[in-house]
């Protein structure tokens, strides 16, 4: 069960690929936090990831701050693992951290379930928008973009027009 | 015969089944799809199952490019024709391996 809109963001500290420890006070000074879970082996994220470079830079220079979240087990998923994480950073240039939840605890904390999925929160880091970054992985279908729609709103001081919809994707590799 | 194994955890089976439907009517054929679900590592083995979905026709998978990939209970990543990333196969792949 993913938690509810309003639920204030958990904290956190894990590793990122750029090789330190990120807090989510780390991130105090952004207008609006998205956590994305994510990871590497997903076709949907795969499918969704240019989307997310894009919006991630952006927005950068508004007050957005993305933060993806791997948290798969990596034993069963080896493309998941940190090394292969660190790899695929570089290899696309992130423009966003990527951090590796090994323990699961965040994901359990959001309730997450799938890859990609979304968790926007405002300036009081309280969880305004859940769910997919737009309404189809096929970027050509795309008629709505509930993530930019969000963030839009919110960074205009108006509540975002859509604030739920579902995540398709892979689910997150428990272990 | 033509097989579709399939994965529950993964949510495309029903999108790539679709598909194939609408390939086999408009080549005219009236062929059954076969669907298989794998439900553990240990069938994901025996099959060889690369990930969900899966699709094969006369035991012949229809993505040479993904078919020794390690056997998996995942979402199978595929490649369009434009070489977008997709988690199901092509229109194009599918009419391919039916002709």
């Amino acid at each position: 069960m993913s938690i509810e809109l309003g639920t204030e963001a958990p904290s956190f500290q894990l590793p990122s690929v750029d090789g330190s420890d990120h807090s989510l006070d780390d991130y105090r000074d952004a207008k609006l936090l998205a956590l994305v879970q994510y990871c590497n082996h997903c076709p949907y994220v795969l499918a969704w990831e240019g989307r997310l470079i894009a919006l991630a830079g952006d927005y950068a220079g508004k007050g957005l701050q993305v933060v993806a979240l791997n948290s798969n087990d990596a034993a069963r998923y080896p493309e998941d693992s940190f090394e292969r994480m660190k790899e695929r950073a570089e290899q696309l240039d992130f423009p966003f951290d990527y951090l590796y939840d090994e323990s699961q605890s965040l994901a359990r904390t959001l309730g997450a379930e799938r890859t990609p999925e979304v968790f926007l929160f405002d300036w009081e880091r309280r969880l305004r928008y859940h769910g997919a970054i737009d309404d189809s992985r096929d970027v050509d279908a795309v008629s709505r973009s509930y993530l930019r729609e969000a963030i839009d709103a919110l960074l205009a001081g108006q509540e975002p027009p859509v604030t739920e919809t579902e995540s398709v994707g892979c689910t997150v590799k428990w272990r | 015969m033509i097989e579709l194994l399939y994965w529950q955890g993964c949510p495309s089976h029903p999108e790539a089944k679709a598909l194939l439907e609408g390939v086999l009517a408009e080549l005219g054929r009236d062929d059954e799809i076969v669907m298989t679900e794998v439900k553990s590592d240990e069938e994901a083995e025996r099959l060889h199952f690369p990930g969900s979905p899966t699709i094969r026709v006369d035991g012949r998978d229809i993505d040479a490019r993904g078919a020794n990939e390690r056997p998996s209970l995942t979402c199978r990543i595929y490649y369009l024709p434009d070489a977008r990333v997709s988690p199901i196969p092509s229109r194009e792949q599918m009419e391919a391996a039916l002709k």
